[in-house]
């Protein structure tokens, strides 16, 4: 991988495919890996961001809480088996002060069910802070945004 | 419906499939239980602080729109239009000083009397409202309302008891237990569930298979120093209320220590989302309590809810959770609410799995409507339980008050 000399633009989009084909190739040992170790990441609705309310679907406060979430999948939580397919949007990007991006992305997640069945599961947005740790760019924070107010049956697997 | 008697005998421990399935009887519960004489949670007071505030809400199918008054005080109306029963609210939440119906502009006092229609006297002498009209007579329906705690409940009956009755004493005390001082709204989760809403009302008053099918705390080797705790019932058996408290011996400690792994390979790397705080002035962990026919007052650690489920037909019904912290919460602990609530929700650790099991129960019984479930653990009683909670007694209740209502 090209690092340093790539523009900003190209290296934040290719640091998105990687974690959304992590997520979608069942790789998900790799997904706390794209954050950094104190890194934020949290899943919230439209509704309660736009209200000013904190709740958050899931919320992991550094890379052991994510650690975690997917051990807990993978040994602990009961669900039908799924896959998921992200589908993203071109990144909109600033560089802010100290070398930090923000990014906002736009995605889509098909689910796919065992038994064949599809739906759209989430579609949103996420908001990431980015920054530059042992020669790559780490997600220091991402904040994913979903459009709708509701969950369909449970949500498990990390969007 | 397809059979005269959809329950042949009186046996609450053997629930018919047919149940869960039969749209005359989806319909009869609106009529009987919904519009019946209950008290349906609507809301809280604390999400209409202010006079003209309003949000919508529902009671069975029924659309409800929840305001505050001139006087400070509420009022539950049906969200529907006296002309053409069109919603009267459309958005979920806003602030008004009159309800206006968009399609003809008909307007309502925040009261629900009629107050204004468009063209009542016609356009120059043409046209307009027949002779003799009466706006009194055509006002949004007023419920019974009754506020506890913050919490705001009505009911389309006047035959059921008042509020504190209908709960009853001991539920009452426990419903008061959590309600210490003003909630704030942390915010909102929606669950659409694969299943009737009776599936997840009976897994609510399930304590049987809380270390059965949620096995995070097991599987990660937690120990939690929760010795006592029990089941309570109302004395009808409708509502129930479920906890576990620490020991009182001083062998437990505060905070994430309290929590241990026996297996270190499975330990979770950061515990810190066990930690608890005891708030409520006892030593009460985890309590769950239901008031029939769709509340859900949830304490888990410092996770603090109400969850409303709402019927969307046979099949379907959304869970819709309130989350909540106090108002004097300060930083540090409002961070620990947004943490531990990773154990609750759509995606909590310890509550994932009741999104999906009742759909899983709907796949299977479909085929099956005259064969029943098996709900014996504790026999045939309806009565309270000790700490091991391995009993069906809450589940049983619940039926004791669907029979109750539905003279089925």
């Amino acid at each position: 991988m090209t690092g340093a000399g790539e523009a900003p633009a190209a290296r934040i989009a290719r640091l998105n495919t990687a974690y959304a084909h992590a997520i979608d190739d069942d790789r998900l040992e790799d997904w706390p890996g794209f954050f950094t170790d104190d890194g934020l990441y949290r899943i919230v609705t439209r509704e309660n961001r736009e209200a000013g309310l904190p709740l958050a679907i899931v919320h992991c406060d550094g890379a052991a809480m994510m650690r975690d979430r997917v051990r807990a999948m993978r040994t602990a939580n009961i669900f039908e088996p799924h896959t998921y397919c992200h589908t993203l949007g071109a990144a909109e990007i600033a560089e802010g002060e100290d070398g930090i991006h923000t990014a906002r992305t736009n995605f889509t997640v098909v689910r796919t069910m065992h038994s064949g069945a599809m739906s759209i599961f989430a579609c949103g947005r996420y908001l990431d802070r980015i920054v530059e740790a042992d020669g790559a760019l780490r997600f220091a924070e991402r904040i994913v945004v979903c459009d709708s107010r509701t969950v369909d049956t449970l949500l498990v697997v990390p969007l | 419906m397809s059979t005269a008697r959809p329950w042949p005998d009186d046996d609450v421990s053997r629930v018919p499939y047919r149940v869960y399935t039969d749209p005359d009887i989806h319909a009869r519960e609106q009529e009987r239980i919904f519009r019946g004489p209950t008290w349906n949670f609507l809301c809280l007071e604390a999400e209409i602080p202010n006079p003209g505030d309003y949000r919508t809400s529902v009671i069975g199918d029924a659309p409800i729109v929840v305001v505050r008054g001139r006087d400070g005080g509420i009022a539950a109306l049906v969200n529907r239009c006296a002309h053409k029963g069109a919603l009267v609210c459309y958005k979920p939440r806003g602030n008004v000083s009159e309800f206006t119906c968009v399609y003809h502009n008909w307007t309502y006092d925040l009261d629900g009397r009629l107050t204004g229609v468009a063209f009542r006297r016609g356009v120059r002498g043409e046209g307009g409202m027949e002779e003799g009209f009466e706006p009194g007579a055509h006002g949004l329906r007023r419920l019974r309302t009754r506020t506890r705690n913050g919490l705001v409940f009505a009911t389309f009956s006047d035959e059921a008891p008042d509020l504190e009755t209908y709960i009853g004493r001991d539920m009452l005390s426990a419903l008061d237990r959590v309600f210490v001082k003003p909630v704030r709204v942390l915010g909102y989760h929606s669950q659409v569930l694969p299943n009737n809403w009776k599936l997840y009302a009976e897994n609510t008053k399930d304590s049987y298979h809380a270390t059965l099918l949620h096995v995070f705390h097991n599987t990660f080797g937690i120990v939690r120093f929760t010795m006592g705790g029990g089941i309570r019932l109302s004395e009808n058996g409708w509502h129930h209320l479920s906890f576990t408290e620490r020991s009182a011996d001083g062998s437990e400690r505060e905070g994430a220590e309290a929590v241990r792994s026996l297996k270190e390979q499975y330990a979770l790397e950061d515990p810190s989302l066990m930690e608890h705080r005891l708030e409520l002035g006892d030593r009460i962990t985890n309590s769950i309590q239901t008031i029939f026919p769709t509340l859900v007052v949830q304490q888990i650690l410092n996770a603090l809810a109400v969850r409303q489920l709402v019927p969307r037909g046979p099949g379907e019904c959304e869970l819709r959770w309130t989350v909540l912290g106090f108002e004097d919460d300060d930083e540090s602990l409002e961070a620990l609410r947004l943490k531990v609530n990773n154990l609750v929700g759509p995606a909590g650790y310890v509550s994932m799995e009741d999104g999906c099991i009742g759909g899983f129960i709907d796949t299977a019984t479909r085929s099956a409507p005259e064969e029943r479930s098996f709900m014996r653990m504790g026999g045939t009683a309806i009565e309270p339980a000790g700490a091991s909670r391995v009993t069906e007694a809450a589940v049983r209740g619940f039926w004791r008050a669907w029979r109750d209502c539905m003279a089925l």
